[in-house]
């Protein structure tokens, strides 16, 4: 047998072939106790320092998760450490932004930020933006689209900045925390995957630094560079504010029981369907209503998908729902049962919910989902981005990966919104196409796309008041007048993608 | 049209254009705008223009159209008759009637302004009974005008007329209600109950509709769409009494084809109370949806 000594010539040469290096021994191996260890992780930086380190420079891109929602801290105290550092010239690729980003706006007045990408905004930074405020259109995509867009390079992100309620030394993060310091929750963290499996460098910040192994983890230490330790993330008071709501408005319950008349006699309706259900007072208690359908007909759902709400959380621990996909959580009850509940729920990514080219997507075995919308169109088109003042005031979020995804999308909406009427000759902004909209439910009536015949017929015979999408369209108008043609101005202010990545349509400025 | 079902009567404050617009895709049998107790002195000249405009303009989709004036003896009763007469209201319904006198009153002031219209005859009444002169008069206020349609119970003032309060249970009103029943059914019109205003108690007010329901009333003042569904579910007739009036109304039409005055059902006579409340069972169970018209042919 040949000693290591009589190999080397053989082992040169071998790595002379591969292009290695040969090994030499040296350095001598760290015996430290390992919780201390951990305890020291390089990983483990001030803000400041993370930024330095990411090797961030001017013109790249920063990305954001909105999980918190209107009570996100994180992009606000980012932005806010990168106009003291100097930086100019940034992208902000965040998966959706809220009313508290408001002071974005001065950010971009001073030049620090000069493009966004999202799936919406709202108030006084949507205000601003309609009217002008940045030079570079706004770039809108839907949840399935940001996935895609992330995966195949159109959105590149240089540097995320995620939010976590709880995050090990080494990076393993959580949307919920399981120590006593817990400080926050916001349940799932499905849209800040994509951004910490693709993101070039990726900076963790947490209020409640856990032992480690922190498990189980939706974002994996293998993806995270740095760890920065804040006061807060998020206010979890504030994940269902803005466009969730529980409503007691007769209104709302007048359509959500219609819609689910409509889906208990779709077709669709049989054990082992799957759903979901978007924001809007209407739409989330839909499944309020379908509960006691459920319990009659002695039918279960095999599982629900989406924003997770306390209503699916309710239904699933009765048994009538068999699992929970959850992209995000839409309240603390259902961030609660993700933490509490791991085997009935699944934590997905932004692809792995909505992506048009992720065959696995959990859309894509969708059998039905209730959308609300701010105008439907006599085409079925829908929109749900720009509000009929053209003023940007919501958020694209799943509803055309949804909608096209499904077997059975629909839409809920009142005929009017005060003096607004929500069923109209053509949509302010094309969000989601009107042949991926097979129902729209008012409380006027029930319109069934004319692709769908058969559907129509169905509901006819299960007695429901069925009518054409153009008689809505007339008893709106001849409520509330025919409105006046908006007045836009001819700066692009904002790009609407299309969730396979083509461009869809543009938002103009408004003028006053 | 004095005879039709008429289970819920929904009450839509006078000054609410938001509720006022589109009331009836809630499906009560009647609305009842409001001009008296919801709104205030301040606004009744407003509330008086919107409920106008409101009934000249709005397509209610056959809902029946109440509205409830201020007394004739405050400054506002009398605009009030004027305004919705010429609005073209179905009914008016008269607040705190305690005499017969009242309804002749607004009968007179109807008279006044049907005739300048052309249209004599055309208003319906309603009279709500609110005090214990009220309770004792039902029957001669019920009976005080051709044009009455049906009197109602109006509990709040009521109770405090008698120094009582109002209880879960009701034993305060039950002279009141079986009065107003037994006064409205002597004198062939409708009667409704009082509202019932916690909605977060949805158990106490289906027990509260079904003791009306036994005690003979047409239907209850409801002043949320919440409470529309739950006094249709307890009017709804049960199969066994939709099959029996089936067959009644089937007798009845044999007898018609044989030219028989005489109507009998399995072996019995057939009497007049009892076709009336066949037909009156095949109403409810029509207006709920549990048979439909091809059911009767």
């Amino acid at each position: 047998m040949n000693s290591l000594k009589d190999r080397a010539a053989a082992i040169a040469a071998e790595a002379a072939r591969l292009g290695k290096p040969v090994y030499k021994e040296g350095g001598s191996k760290d015996t430290t106790f390992r919780a201390e260890l951990e305890k020291v992780s390089p990983k483990v930086v001030t803000l400041e320092e993370a930024i330095r380190k990411t090797g961030l420079k001017d013109g790249m891109t920063i990305s954001f998760h909105h999980h918190f929602r209107g009570g996100d801290k994180v992009i606000n105290m980012v932005v806010a450490k990168l106009a003291e550092m100097g930086f100019k010239n940034l992208t902000l690729a965040s998966s959706s932004l809220a009313g508290v980003h408001s002071p974005l706006i001065e950010y971009i007045k001073q030049g620090v930020i000069t493009g966004i990408s999202t799936s919406g905004m709202r108030d006084a930074l949507a205000d601003a933006i309609s009217h002008g405020l940045m030079e570079k259109p706004v770039e809108f995509r839907s949840h399935g689209g940001r996935g895609s867009a992330i995966m195949n390079g159109d959105i590149h992100i240089d540097v995320a900045f995620l939010g976590a309620p709880s995050c090990d030394p080494l990076g393993n993060a959580a949307g919920y925390s399981r120590s006593e310091n817990a400080k926050s929750i916001c349940g799932s963290l499905g849209y800040a995957i994509p951004d910490a499996h693709y993101a070039d460098k990726v900076v963790i910040l947490t209020d409640d630094l856990v032992d480690y192994p922190n498990t189980p983890c939706a974002i994996s230490e293998h993806d995270v560079d740095y760890v920065v330790v804040v006061d807060s993330v998020g206010d979890s008071s504030k994940i269902s504010a803005g466009a969730i709501r529980d409503s007691k408005s007769p209104r709302d319950i007048l359509i959500a029981q219609t819609a689910a008349k409509v889906i208990e006699n779709s077709g669709y309706f049989r054990d082992g369907f799957s759903m979901q259900t978007g924001t809007g007072g209407a739409s989330l208690q839909v499944v309020k209503y379908l509960r006691q359908g459920m319990i009659d007909r002695g039918i279960k759902a095999s599982y629900a998908l989406g924003g997770i709400t306390a209503h699916m959380v309710k239904l699933h621990e009765e048994g009538l729902i068999g699992k929970l996909i959850d992209v995000q959580s839409f309240d603390k009850v259902a961030a609660e049962s993700l933490k509490n509940d791991p085997l009935g729920h699944k934590e997905v990514a932004a692809y792995e919910y909505a992506s048009a080219d992720e065959p696995g997507s959990a859309t894509h075995y969708l059998d039905i989902v209730v959308l609300s919308a701010l105008e439907v169109d006599v085409n079925f088109n829908v929109n749900v981005l720009v509000g009929s003042d053209g003023v940007i005031r919501g958020a694209i979020g799943g509803h055309p990966d949804t909608a096209a995804d499904s077997a059975l999308s629909v839409i809920v909406c009142p005929l009017l919104r005060g003096r607004i009427p929500c069923v109209v000759d053509e949509v302010t902004t094309l969000i989601t196409p009107g042949n991926t909209v097979d129902v729209v439910v008012t409380d006027f009536g029930v319109a069934v796309n004319p692709r769908r015949p058969e559907l129509a017929e169905k509901l006819k015979a299960a007695g429901l008041n069925v009518v054409d999408i153009h008689d809505l369209r007339n008893r709106a108008f001849g409520i509330a007048g025919t409105p006046e043609p908006l007045k836009f101005g001819n700066k692009v202010v904002g790009i609407v993608y299309n969730r396979e990545g083509s461009v869809q349509d543009v938002i103009y400025n408004v003028v006053d | 049209m004095k005879d039709r079902l008429r289970r819920t009567m929904m009450f839509i404050p006078g000054n609410n254009p938001g509720m006022m617009q589109d009331a009836y895709i809630y499906k009560p049998d009647s609305i009842m705008l409001d001009l008296e107790d919801s709104v205030t002195m301040a606004e009744k000249d407003a509330a008086r223009l919107l409920v106008y405009n409101a009934l000249k303009t709005i397509d209610y989709q056959g809902v029946e159209m109440v509205v409830r004036i201020n007394p004739l003896n405050t400054p506002y009763g009398k605009k009030d008759v004027e305004a919705v007469v010429k609005a073209g209201v179905e009914v008016i319904r008269m607040p705190k009637t305690e005499t017969a006198d009242e309804v002749r009153e607004l009968e007179a002031e109807i008279i006044k302004w049907e005739t300048e219209l052309g249209c004599v005859g055309r208003t319906l009444i309603m009279a709500a009974i609110e005090s214990a002169q009220g309770v004792i008069n039902a029957y001669e206020i019920a009976t005080a005008s051709d044009r009455m349609m049906g009197i109602a119970l109006g509990a709040e003032d009521y109770s405090a007329n008698l120094k009582t309060n109002r209880t879960p249970g009701g034993a305060e009103l039950l002279l009141a209600r079986e009065t107003i029943v037994v006064a409205a059914r002597a004198a062939g019109i409708a009667c409704f109950d009082t509202v019932f205003s916690n909605l977060d108690d949805m158990d106490t007010f289906r027990a509260e509709v079904e003791l009306i329901k036994t005690l003979g009333f047409d239907g209850k003042s409801i002043i949320n769409p919440k409470q529309i569904p739950v006094v249709n579910e307890v009017f709804v007739p049960t199969e066994k009494q939709i099959e029996k009036s089936k067959g009644i109304i089937a007798a009845i039409r044999e007898a018609e084809k044989n030219h028989s005055g005489v109507i009998s059902y399995k072996g019995k006579m057939v009497d007049r109370p009892v076709v009336l409340r066949a037909q009156r069972t095949i109403d409810l169970a029509l207006a709920a949806g549990v048979i439909t018209k091809e059911d009767l042919q």
